[in-house]
């Protein structure tokens, strides 16, 4: 048989790496090439200018106005997140009590984690259009209309340019919450029952349990649900470009870096500079993941 | 079963108000609910409420006449049930189109994800051969590229082979960004099946082809599924790929779903037409609600599991 090794290894992997070398290696590696040039769309022909367009870069408001989107973001959107979802978490697995020894959640919770994961089978453009509508700023939208009941003035959550952007980061803690609830589940449901038990014979309250016992045993899930938040708070391109007013509107209140690099490949045909963007991008993202890793590595507790 | 109803006398929380705190068997009468658990309950339902809501209004918006739209109260029901705006969603706004052109792009990609992602996969993690490690993390590598950084060559490379604005250029860019996870994640489980059975189907006179279809992938079920699921729900709700990549002159015929939607959006805000809107969401909502009444765990299974690992 080992001489037939090398053909059916050969065979196996050469679609595949054929696919993901034109399609994916490939243009990464261009997009640091063309961040050095000036290509201005297919037609004209790539200049090289060094470094200009990261230097262009560092004057563009709209580019800061992004990366201080992105700071709010990689804040509130995992703080929120996964405070709510930890709250639900512990509520549905530990919170009813323990019966028979065993902790049990409160009644129901089966229906409740169904009910909350929906969202994440939904696209974020969906998402994001409901919310547009959800948002909308006359009584035709759900939460005006909602204000309506009790006689307050319609709110113009998208087009206020102090609200948009919490606006757009409700509707992105909506869809993630449930997720997230279901992860932390997985989570609790795997540490075992009996150190519930000694802590609840120790005569610890649900408070105690949860900072003393739970928390410290989920800081692995804890600590890939900020990683995996963070990363989503350096796109936020699909939901922005559907639910903000003139894309990344009022006045850039709600864009992202994602929206500036489509917006600038593809309506300014400013190729080389959306690529400057896309490596800035690549770099924050990077530096934020080996930050958080960091940061939030300390001792796992063994069971 | 709740721990109000409950007759035998296990302990019935961990602290039923006073510190002390319950011991197993000898509780009887004290099944009071705590008043956090009354909290807890009143928090779930509040966001239950949350999650439910803005779904339950778009669908009942969709019924609607622009009227009742604007004058009527969010959860009032409309006056006769008005199938219009689905009428116009379906033919006008080509949500059925658009629908369509969706299931079939990720029906492609998905299967060739599949087949393409399990092939690197199993080679990678059962085989020793040079080079191997250099792939397997070239693969993985891929995780950590955002993939606006690639948006433009990206483009540019489907532009030079005449695929933008195609299905199958499409389905070919779905299948390369969804090898990265595919092939770590599967890796990952086939490195974890039984060495014996592999070499008894070999001694048996199996091709290392045979062995892969007949033996290794059925058993390697469980992972299949779930990264299955993975990508057909991230394949179904991308964005970002088919707006780079499905335009042009006639690309409006060939938009997916999300795209679609979009769009609809866009023109819903010109034309006043709310209802369509809404009954293009409804649409798109309502086949995700029945799929996922049907799949819910493996659902949740699969989409947790890479997280997990």
């Amino acid at each position: 048989m080992r001489h037939r090794r090398y053909p059916f290894i050969v065979g196996f992997l050469a679609a595949p790496v054929a696919l993901y070398l034109t399609f994916v290696v490939g243009p990464y590696l261009q997009a640091f090439y063309l961040a050095l040039t000036d290509w201005r769309g297919v037609s004209a022909n790539p200049r090289i200018i060094g470094l200009d367009n990261f230097a262009q870069l560092l004057r563009d408001d709209r580019f800061w106005q992004a990366i201080q989107h992105h700071g709010i973001l990689l804040v509130v959107l995992p703080a929120a997140t996964i405070l709510i979802g930890l709250f639900f978490a512990f509520m549905l697995n530990v919170g009813g009590g323990s019966r028979g020894g065993a902790m049990h959640g409160v009644w129901g919770s089966k229906f409740y984690r169904v009910v909350f994961f929906f969202p994440q089978v939904l696209a974020v453009v969906i998402i994001g259009v409901i919310f547009s509508r959800v948002y909308a700023p006359d009584r035709s939208g759900l939460l005006n209309g909602v204000l309506g009941w009790f006689g307050a003035d319609p709110v113009r959550f998208l087009a206020d340019s102090r609200l948009a952007l919490w606006a757009i980061i409700g509707a992105l803690v909506w869809q993630a919450v449930g997720f997230y609830v279901v992860l932390f589940s997985a989570g609790m449901a795997s540490i075992p029952t009996d150190i519930y038990e000694a802590a609840l014979i120790d005569g610890a309250g649900r408070g105690a349990m949860f900072f003393r016992v739970t928390l410290p045993l989920l800081w692995q899930t804890l600590q890939v649900a900020w990683v995996y938040l963070g990363i989503a708070a350096f796109d936020a391109f699909a939901i922005v470009q559907v639910m903000s007013v003139d894309q990344g509107g009022p006045d850039g209140a709600t864009t992202v870096l994602g929206l500036e690099i489509y917006r600038n490949a593809f309506t300014y045909s400013q190729f080389g500079y959306a690529s400057a963007m896309g490596v800035a991008l690549f770099f924050l993202t990077i530096t934020f993941a080996a930050l958080a890793l960091r940061v939030t590595r300390r001792e796992a507790v063994e069971l | 079963m709740t721990i109000e109803t409950r007759a035998t006398g296990k302990a019935p929380a961990a602290r039923t108000g006073g510190r002390r705190v319950a011991a197993p068997g000898r509780d009887g009468g004290r099944r009071r609910p705590s008043p956090l658990s009354t909290l807890a309950h009143l928090a779930l339902a509040v966001w239950a409420v949350t999650v439910v809501a803005p779904l339950a209004w778009t669908v009942l918006a969709s019924f609607k006449s622009n009227t009742e739209i604007f004058l009527g109260s969010p959860f009032a029901l409309p006056e006769s049930f008005h199938l219009g705006a689905f009428a116009r969603a379906w033919s006008e706004a080509n949500v059925g189109r658009y629908f369509l052109n969706s299931v079939l792009v990720v029906s492609f990609s998905t299967a060739g994800t599949m087949l393409l992602g399990a092939m690197a996969a199993y080679v990678l993690a059962r085989y020793r051969f040079p080079g191997n490690r250099f792939i397997y993390y070239l693969f993985v590598s891929g995780l950590a590229f955002p993939v606006f950084l690639a948006l433009v060559p990206l483009f540019l490379v489907v532009n030079n082979l005449g695929l933008l604005n195609t299905y199958h250029g499409l389905i070919l860019v779905y299948i390369a960004y969804s090898l990265p996870f595919t092939v770590f994640f599967l890796a990952a489980f086939f490195k974890t099946l039984p060495e014996q059975v592999a070499e008894a189907a070999i001694c048996d006179g199996a091709s290392h082809t045979r062995l892969f279809f007949q033996i290794m992938m059925p058993m390697a079920k469980p992972g299949l599924v779930s990264i299955t699921i993975f990508n057909i729900i991230g394949q179904w709700n991308q964005y970002l790929l088919p707006v780079a990549l499905m335009q042009g002159r006639g690309a409006d015929e060939r938009y997916v779903l999300t795209q679609g939607i979009a769009r609809i959006s866009v023109a819903a805000g010109y034309e006043a037409d709310w209802a369509a809107l809404f009954a293009a969401l409804t649409l798109s909502i309502l086949p995700m609600i029945v799929v996922y009444a049907i799949f819910q765990r493996q659902i949740q299974h699969g989409l947790t599991s890479g997280a997990l690992k």
